[in-house]
């Protein structure tokens, strides 16, 4: 399959954003060349503001400028983007519900080798917490591209998660993002798999082996999980009666918890869950710390057997 | 005494600023205190002591330094005032009220359900606050947002932002410190409300500041000293600020916490507790 950096897309789309407006402006805390918000920095210097190791201020800074009419895009690691700065975004950003649009590379596990310290596994559950957010995971690169486009254009603050790795193109070029509508990789009637982000692609890989054993599964991209699409949720808990959420996350806080809790509600069938669980990972290459941590193709396909055998046992009685 | 709503509002400009002396802003001054001994008496609850060492401060800013306009609050060209020290919003309201942002008699809704003045400044309910505020050290980097935001637009308005001193505690008052300083916002003021005491004690034995005005320096800030009850002093200093080119200013205005009322004034008590019916009876009487 082939491969495209989304921080890449990113740093392009910015360029393109910043021909197209020149409200737009950007912050970035001394990691420009990483998140690529350098591209944009190098067009347009005088709307670029490198607010060092200061992500505190820098939210602040974004909300001063969002407050005076500009589109503010504020870039960073997700792990600094989130747990650094959480009492600033909560005040400065989702209280007045201000334009800015926090865009976080080296989200996940995958950042893989500066550890533990360096992965973002709880960004999900803090952003989601944050009333007024919109929170995104692209699942390649042409998505990623096509929810920053709709960020820049939507009022209020966004959240969107991109990854260090290249990770797999799914989407043909000319896809069009739809905020907060989940699209449907493949239909199935037997399970239904809902996930997010890099695990979407293993998703459909999960699918394709599935299939060949007979089971029929559907493939849901949850790429907004704030604003979360309960239709689709809830259609396919009806029609597939069992419910499997991948994504590259703790267990608490996620889209794990965010579609359990519409399935509680509207439509109960058996559900199973592939993240971290609760515990923090370590130094490695990517796709090993994927393997040791539960979150491959295997893994989501053990799941969705796990989750089918109990549906038919609840079938039989 | 001035009286704003007196004022027919086509007769307002948007460059609001009034030529008063300073014994008028003095007797502006005490009825803002009024205002907040009697709205935070009538709240139950709220922090007068901050609120009454800002009142000089913010008396000068609002009816004499600010080009604002209340009829107009989202005027482009308005020069902004922020307050970080955001439990003084008292004496931000009183001051919006008696400039005609809203009507004095709401004042006394201060604190209560429905009403649109929170117990900290909140810029989605007021109108003429330009900034949410209540957890301290965040003010002065919205501040800079704004001033760079004048500086990109090529807009002349300045921005003023009160910091207390007590939040100078925060780290994040020292990330902003080095921003501003590092982006060289000669369009913004910081105003120290220097009265020494925070919620728990006096801050030199909680967690000492001094050497305070020499921090400011080294951060790269232009420094200015005054007495923040001393008309002359404040209105000089706005001054002096405006002329500055190439780097941000900071008042550092010595205070006294509960200015204007007897007991209250150095009483670590009034930090977050409103007078009783009694005591603000008596500190009113003070105030006249």
């Amino acid at each position: 399959m082939a491969e495209a950096s989304t921080r890449e897309t990113y740093g392009k789309t910015l360029v393109e954003l910043g021909r197209q407006n020149k409200d737009i402006v950007v912050l970035d805390a001394d990691l420009s060349p990483s998140t690529m918000t350098s591209f944009f920095a190098r067009e347009f210097p005088d709307r670029f503001f490198d607010c060092g190791l200061e992500e505190q201020n820098m939210v602040g800074i974004a909300a001063g400028l969002a407050a005076s009419g500009k589109i503010v895009f504020v870039s960073s690691f997700a792990i600094f983007a989130s747990c650094r700065c959480f009492d600033q975004l909560r005040l400065c950003l989702s209280q007045p519900e201000l334009n800015v649009k926090i865009v976080a590379t080296h989200g996940g596990i995958t950042v893989g080798e500066d550890g533990a310290s360096h992965q973002a596994i709880e960004d999900l559950a803090l952003y989601c917490a944050l009333p007024g957010f919109t929170v995104i995971v692209p699942a390649d690169a042409i998505e990623a591209a096509e929810s920053i486009r709709v960020a820049a254009s939507d009022y209020g603050p966004f959240y969107i998660r991109l990854s260090r790795p290249k990770t797999p193109i799914i989407y043909p070029e000319g896809y069009h993002f739809i905020l907060g509508k989940a699209v449907t990789m493949r239909q199935g009637q037997d399970a239904t798999i809902i996930a997010t982000g890099i695990m979407v692609a293993k998703a459909l890989e999960a699918a394709d082996v599935l299939a060949r054993q007979g089971i029929d599964c559907r493939v849901i991209n949850m790429h907004t999980l704030k604003p979360l699409d309960e239709a689709v949720v809830v259609k396919a808990a009806s029609e597939t009666g069992a419910i499997v959420v991948a994504e590259e996350h703790l267990a608490q806080g996620g889209l794990g918890s965010r579609v359990a809790q519409a399935v509680a509600r509207e439509k109960p069938v058996s559900m199973e869950f592939v993240n971290l669980g609760d515990r923090y990972a370590v130094s490695g290459r990517a796709e090993e710390l994927l393997q040791r941590y539960g979150l491959t193709a295997r893994d989501i396909e053990e799941s969705v057997k796990s989750v089918v055998k109990r549906k038919q046992h609840l079938q039989a009685r | 005494m001035l009286n704003h709503s007196e004022v027919p509002p086509e007769s307002i400009s948007h460059d609001n600023r009034f030529d008063l002396s300073t014994t008028e802003l003095k007797e502006i001054a005490k009825k803002l205190r009024r205002h907040v001994i009697t709205m935070t008496a009538t709240a139950g609850s709220g922090h007068p002591g901050g609120s009454l060492s800002a009142a000089d401060i913010i008396t000068a800013l609002y009816f004499k330094v600010l080009r604002h306009s209340p009829q107009n609050p989202q005027w482009p060209d308005r020069d902004r005032f922020i307050l970080s020290k955001g439990h003084a919003a008292p004496i931000l309201y009183a001051a919006l009220a008696e400039t005609g942002y809203f009507p004095v008699a709401e004042l006394e809704t201060l604190r209560k359900l429905n009403s649109h003045l929170q117990g900290h400044a909140d810029r989605k309910f007021t109108r003429g606050v330009e900034m949410s505020s209540g957890s301290l050290g965040m003010g002065l980097s919205f501040a800079i947002g704004v001033a760079l935001a004048a500086r990109l637009d090529s807009k002349a308005y300045r921005t003023y932002v009160l910091l207390s001193d007590g939040e100078c505690e925060e780290g994040q008052t020292w990330e902003a410190a080095l921003s501003a300083a590092q982006f060289k916002l000669d369009n913004l003021t910081a105003i120290v409300d220097y009265n020494g005491i925070q919620l728990s004690g006096w801050i030199r034995d909680i967690m000492n500041l001094e050497p305070f005005t020499e921090k400011w320096q080294a951060f790269g800030w232009h420094t200015i000293d005054i007495d923040g009850h001393d008309f002359d002093q404040i209105l000089s200093a706005y001054q002096e600020a405006e002329k500055i080119k190439g780097k941000p200013i900071v008042i550092v205005a010595h205070t006294i916490k509960g200015k204007g009322v007897s007991f209250m004034e150095n009483n670590v008590a009034f930090h977050g507790k409103a007078p009783t019916r009694e005591e603000a009876e008596r500190a009113l009487k003070e105030l006249k």
